[in-house]
């Protein structure tokens, strides 16, 4: 088994194993990554960095794609929904 | 890092690796680009619970003086050389050849229902699975097109997940077909007969698709369309992909020439895998999908050819040629029932990105009016999900790629040395 990763995921501690996307960290705690223009909840579609479905702000940065990104100890996650 | 190399590869998965190895076993200089934190493309996927397949292993440990240049993204093209995006700045990246592996995509079909959480591609679960996303105890319903179905839903039950059932939308007797021409290929029938054993208990049923997906906040229950009639299965996550659609934005702003043998189109190649633009070669899926063997042995023959080992090249062809009839085997078996291009309603979004529903595409021709009077491929995906759907559907061609191939920072833009003008893309 790998090691542990911990990280906040809109202010909630999640732990992952290393090497784990920060879109399965955020599965943890909630299913809406992001809300459409209309105002309705998102999540991760495609899962290999091509509909955007999944981007959400990470240590401060906007618009980075979950399901591409590694996460990282202390990482800060905030979805949009 | 070097600003320049001999080969420039694009794409870290099966045919990239193979590529790059070839290519610096032929003491070229060789740099590996990919838009991923890690090697290995998208069906040899880290997992970051159990250990990869050993060609994959292999394949990556045997990159012996390549530089690997992860969480790569190709934004634009300038003259021999690329211009990408990496977290640590933007940079451009000349080339002697370039080889692009840039694989495939899923075919993601609209239907009422598909835009709640919990609705993915069939491949695209078995990625996010593969990164750690909670599966286990899960009801999972797997359904679209494809040997690639019964793949994913073998990861989802390696993770833990309960697979509620395997939903082929090609009828019994097509894939009974294709089952019986699996003994020309053994090797394939060894594997798929495995893939059949450990998925023993989960129903596997054809001529059958999802209708719609309900839910409030996220998927909660499926519409199952079956040549016995309706069935609602009761569901915690929805994954259904049509097959797979060749990545070709970057060969398009190349200027590199497509073949159409349907909606979508792949990178056109001679036997030698050379695009109609001098020094830039196709590998694997980009010109057109043939499956991981294919992509494995296209990526060494560019990789021979890109360092003027023309004849190791040709060596490989007859395998190469075996290998991409399997592939045209697949399609043939696989071809989508024309009750998919209509499960989409009035209602249904098709441009996810912008909200815009089917109906408000009504009338529009092409990519371009429909863009510009509702906004359709305007999002962040730029129109690689809904342009390739709305192909698919019969509504009108995507448009043409133009920069940045994907999202970019101002600060990159700003460093393009050959800005786009909008007149070079508008098109004739």
């Amino acid at each position: 088994m790998s090691a542990q990763v911990r990280l906040s995921v809109n202010g909630s501690p999640v732990e992952v194993p290393a090497g784990a996307s920060v879109a399965a960290a955020i599965a943890h705690v909630s299913m809406r990554f992001r809300r459409s223009v209309n105002d309705m909840p998102r999540a991760p579609l495609c899962g290999m960095g091509v509909c955007f479905e999944c981007r959400v702000q990470v240590d401060g940065v906007a618009h980075v794609r979950a399901c591409m990104t590694t996460v990282s100890e202390g990482m800060q996650v905030i979805t949009d929904a | 890092m070097p600003d320049r190399y001999d080969v420039l590869v694009v794409g870290a998965g099966p045919a990239g690796l193979a590529a790059a190895h070839t290519a610096a076993a032929h003491g070229a200089r060789v740099g590996l680009l990919d838009a991923q934190p890690r090697p290995g493309g998208q069906v040899w996927r880290h997992d970051v619970r159990r250990q990869a397949p050993r060609a994959a292993r292999d394949a990556i440990e045997k990159l012996h003086g390549v530089d690997v240049l992860a969480n790569h993204s190709v934004v634009s093209v300038e003259s021999s050389a690329l211009r990408v995006e990496a977290p640590q700045g933007s940079r451009s990246i000349a080339y002697g050849s370039l080889i692009l592996a840039t694989g495939a995509r899923e075919l993601l079909l609209p239907f009422p229902g598909w835009t709640l959480p919990g609705v993915t591609g069939a491949g695209g679960l078995q990625a996010l699975t593969k990164q750690g996303w909670p599966v286990t105890g899960k009801r999972v319903v797997v359904a679209g097109s494809g040997p690639l179905l019964l793949a994913a839903a073998d990861t989802l039950r390696k993770h833990g997940a309960n697979v509620l059932g395997i939903f082929e939308q090609a009828p019994a007797t097509t894939v009974r077909a294709f089952a019986r021409q699996l003994r020309h290929w053994p090797a394939r029938a060894v594997q798929a007969a495995g893939l059949r054993l450990r998925l023993a208990g989960v129903p596997y049923r054809f001529g059958s698709f999802v209708r719609r997906a309900h839910g409030e906040d996220a998927v909660q229950r499926v519409d199952i369309e079956s040549p016995g009639g309706m069935q609602t299965l009761e569901c915690d996550l929805l994954a259904v992909g049509y097959g797979l659609v060749p990545n070709t934005e970057l060969a398009q702003m190349l200027g590199c020439a497509m073949d159409y043998l349907g909606p979508h189109p792949h990178v056109s190649v001679d036997r030698l895998l050379r695009t109609s633009v001098e020094g830039v070669y196709a590998a694997g899926e980009a010109g057109g999908i043939g499956g991981l063997a294919v992509a494995r042995l296209e990526g060494a023959m560019a990789g021979h050819v890109a360092t003027g080992h023309s004849v190791a090249a040709h060596a490989l062809l007859p395998q190469r040629d075996r290998e991409r009839r399997f592939g045209a085997l697949l399609s043939r078996h696989f071809a989508l029932d024309a009750r998919l291009r209509s499960l989409a309603d009035n209602d249904t979004l098709i441009c996810r990105c912008e909200d815009v529903t089917l109906s408000e595409l009504d009338g529009f021709t092409d990519a371009r009016a429909a863009k510009l009077a509702t906004r359709c491929g305007m999002g962040a995906c730029q129109g690689r999900i809904c342009g390739t759907a709305l192909a698919e559907l019969g509504r009108f061609p995507r448009n043409g790629a133009r920069p940045p191939i994907f999202p970019a920072r101002l600060a990159t833009l700003a460093g393009l040395t050959t800005l786009p003008s909008d007149d070079a893309y508008r098109g004739s």
